[in-house]
């Protein structure tokens, strides 16, 4: 039995519809990231499981318990806020141990928890510390610590590191992934940034307008995406997509996708662009070839030299076309 | 150079309209705390000197504190006034939270009707009120004022507490709720404290009118026993004669309270700006 089971969960808003028929299976101590474009619905989502919203229809299952209706607090759950949400005028401490105290456990029980915690975050300078008197960072772990205290079925996280700045977002998304290996809670994990998500989570859930458009491991996704959407979405630079008239397909198959490591560029080749733009990025270059009216992204390993306006010709291995057709759908 | 010197301008002319406005705005209280310390002839004669060893008398004092039941006055209209507040803001606060918190069918249209009290002064219902206070038998009582006042005050405090209210990080209450908070706990734990500039505010408006009011006091509770201090003074001045040194006297007295509970909650608006500030 999974940890966590969610049995075709509907949600609208009045008249809305923004989550339709959802269903998922999470294995106990597996990291499940929620990966999609802004409004999609991750949130929303996040939050039926914390109990925050009610689901309009559908079952939601922790540890094998129905939990519909039971409040947060009493769903073996903890979140962690985008925008940290500590209590601003309690300590450190306090902040961490509220929760606890709310759920009636002894004062000794509190201390040594409260006491690892800080120990595994390194908060324990801080722990006199109003919330106000941190730094972004530290605010977040205290966030973390909080979750962390109540020793839950399930983590919660929401967007947890979009309020950092790019060196700490890093720093953090190790730890978090330490974090997942040293406890072995099952966790979930919202966020709409890709690289994030490939390289935190065990399984990956892409959703799109409500609709789960993929769930599977990243490289599951990045090498067999079910369509067009979670083709482009997945990978950087996004995958390339181009009118299947070009490579003379069968009618059936409408758009033809191309990763940009998938390229090379030659004198040759069954489609030609011309070069408009390059980035160097040191360890590889990224180079714009216009074909027709599209842009087509190339990534080519080390440094790479072409000229702007020069005629190339763009080569790939034949198993590297990803196939749609007119619906998006892939062509397997 | 030119920037600094046309500040400078800017700044001494800002300073001499605010102090010319605090004179203008102080000068009748010091006519009244100087007068209040003089003779009675000292008043007539000299009204802008300062009292003198000749002209200094406390007399006034004395009737005030002798004549009448004056302490008494003072302590129906602190009772009137802080059981008002402390209404105003725990039901204003309460309202003001279902009001942002919670969606439920007519939400807005039950924000509307709490707010149009706003526009309609309750001194029109007079006559239904005076009606009502009789029928439920509390004439001359004070519950009848802390009724009438906690009515009037209610639509602005809820109308400017659930706008600060909405500003309050739904992540917090969340926070709260899944830490096992009751609701009364987020609301008392999490969102009054966040909110306590707008309760001062609210506060510092309503508190003067009601401290101040004659017209209520005099129509709902004229007995001896639940006289504010308003309406305890006006027996000081007659139809014939008046007695200056104990009007005098009396409204010194009575701007005490006021400042002190003024005092108190503007601490609490200038922490709250700042704690914003250096947030
Ligand atoms: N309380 C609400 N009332 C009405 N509509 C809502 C409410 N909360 C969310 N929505 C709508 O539900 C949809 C999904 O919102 P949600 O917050 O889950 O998106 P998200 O995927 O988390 O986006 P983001 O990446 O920007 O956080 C959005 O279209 C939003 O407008
Ligand atoms: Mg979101």
């Amino acid at each position: 039995m999974g940890s966590l089971t969610l049995k075709d969960v509907c949600k609208s808003f009045g008249q809305v519809e923004v989550l339709h028929n959802i269903s998922l299976e999470v294995e106990e101590g597996e990291f499940i990231i929620f990966v999609g474009p802004s409004g999609c619905g991750k949130s929303t989502l996040l939050r039926i499981i914390a109990g925050l919203e009610d689901a309009t229809s559908g079952d939601v299952m922790i540890a094998g318990k129905r939990v519909n209706a039971l409040p947060p607090s009493r769903r073996g759950i903890a979140m962690v806020f985008q925008t940290y949400a500590l209590y601003p005028h309690l300590t450190v401490k306090k902040n961490m141990s509220l929760g606890l105290k709310q759920a009636g456990e002894s004062r000794a029980v509190i201390e040594e928890r409260v006491d690892k915690a800080a120990q595994m975050l390194e908060l324990a300078p801080y722990l006199d510390r109003r919330p106000a008197e941190l730094s972004g960072g530290q605010r977040q772990r205290v966030a973390i610590g909080r979750a962390v205290v109540r020793e839950p079925e399930l983590f919660l996280f929401d967007e947890p590191l979009s309020n950092l700045d790019a060196a700490l977002r890093v720093n953090t998304r190790i730890e978090i992934a330490e974090l997942h290996r040293r406890l072995g809670t099952t966790i979930v994990y919202v966020t709409h940034d890709q690289v994030e998500a490939m390289t935190l989570a065990d399984r990956i859930v892409v959703l799109q307008d409500g609709h789960v458009e993929q769930v599977g491991s990243p490289m599951e996704l990045y090498n067999d995406p079910d369509n067009i959407f979670v083709a482009g979405f997945i990978g950087s630079p996004a995958m390339n997509f181009l009118d299947a008239a070009l490579l003379g397909e069968p009618d059936s198959v409408a758009t033809i996708g191309l990763r940009p490591e998938a390229i090379t560029l030659g004198d040759d080749g069954p489609i030609r662009g011309t070069i408009s733009h390059l980035e160097h990025l040191g360890a590889d270059t990224n180079i714009y070839v216009h074909v027709g009216d599209k842009l087509v992204t190339v990534r080519a390993f080390g440094q790479a030299d072409f000229a702007v306006g020069a005629e190339v010709g763009l080569n790939f291995a034949p198993e590297a076309v990803y196939r749609f057709d007119k619906g998006g759908r892939r062509i397997r | 150079m030119q920037r600094v010197r046309h500040n400078r301008l800017n700044l001494a002319l800002a300073h001499a309209a605010l102090i010319a406005y605090t004179i203008i705005a102080l000068f009748p209280v010091v006519i009244i705390l100087i007068n209040s310390f003089k003779t009675r002839k000292a008043i007539f004669r000299h009204p802008l000197q300062p009292p003198t060893p000749d002209t200094f008398s406390l007399i006034g004092y004395e009737t005030v504190l002798k004549q009448g039941d004056y302490l008494h006055y003072f302590q129906n209209s602190l009772i009137v006034t802080v059981g008002s507040l402390f209404f105003i803001l725990l039901f204003g606060a309460m309202a003001a939270f279902a009001l942002s918190e919670y969606r439920f069918r007519g939400n807005t249209l039950m924000g509307l009707y709490l707010a149009i009290g706003i526009m309609i002064p309750i001194r029109l219902g007079t006559v239904a009120i005076l009606q009502f206070m009789v029928a439920t038998g509390l004439v001359n009582t004070l519950a009848a004022l802390i009724l009438v006042y906690t009515a009037s005050g209610l639509p602005l405090a809820i109308f400017i507490l659930s706008e600060f209210m909405r500003q309050v990080s739904a992540d917090l209450k969340d926070a709260g709720r899944i830490d096992g908070l009751s609701e009364y706990r987020i609301f008392f734990r999490l969102v009054v404290p966040l909110v306590r500039p707008a309760m001062a505010t609210v506060a510092v408006f309503n508190m003067i009118p009601i401290w101040n009011d004659l017209w209520f006091p005099l129509i709902l509770a004229p007995g001896e026993a639940t006289k504010t201090l308003t309406l305890g003074s006006q027996v000081f001045i007659g139809q014939f004669v008046t007695n200056w040194n104990a009007v005098l006297s009396g409204l010194s007295l009575a701007i005490l309270p006021v400042m002190i509970l003024y005092v108190i909650f503007s601490r609490q608006l200038i922490r709250g700006i700042t704690s914003g500030a250096v947030k």
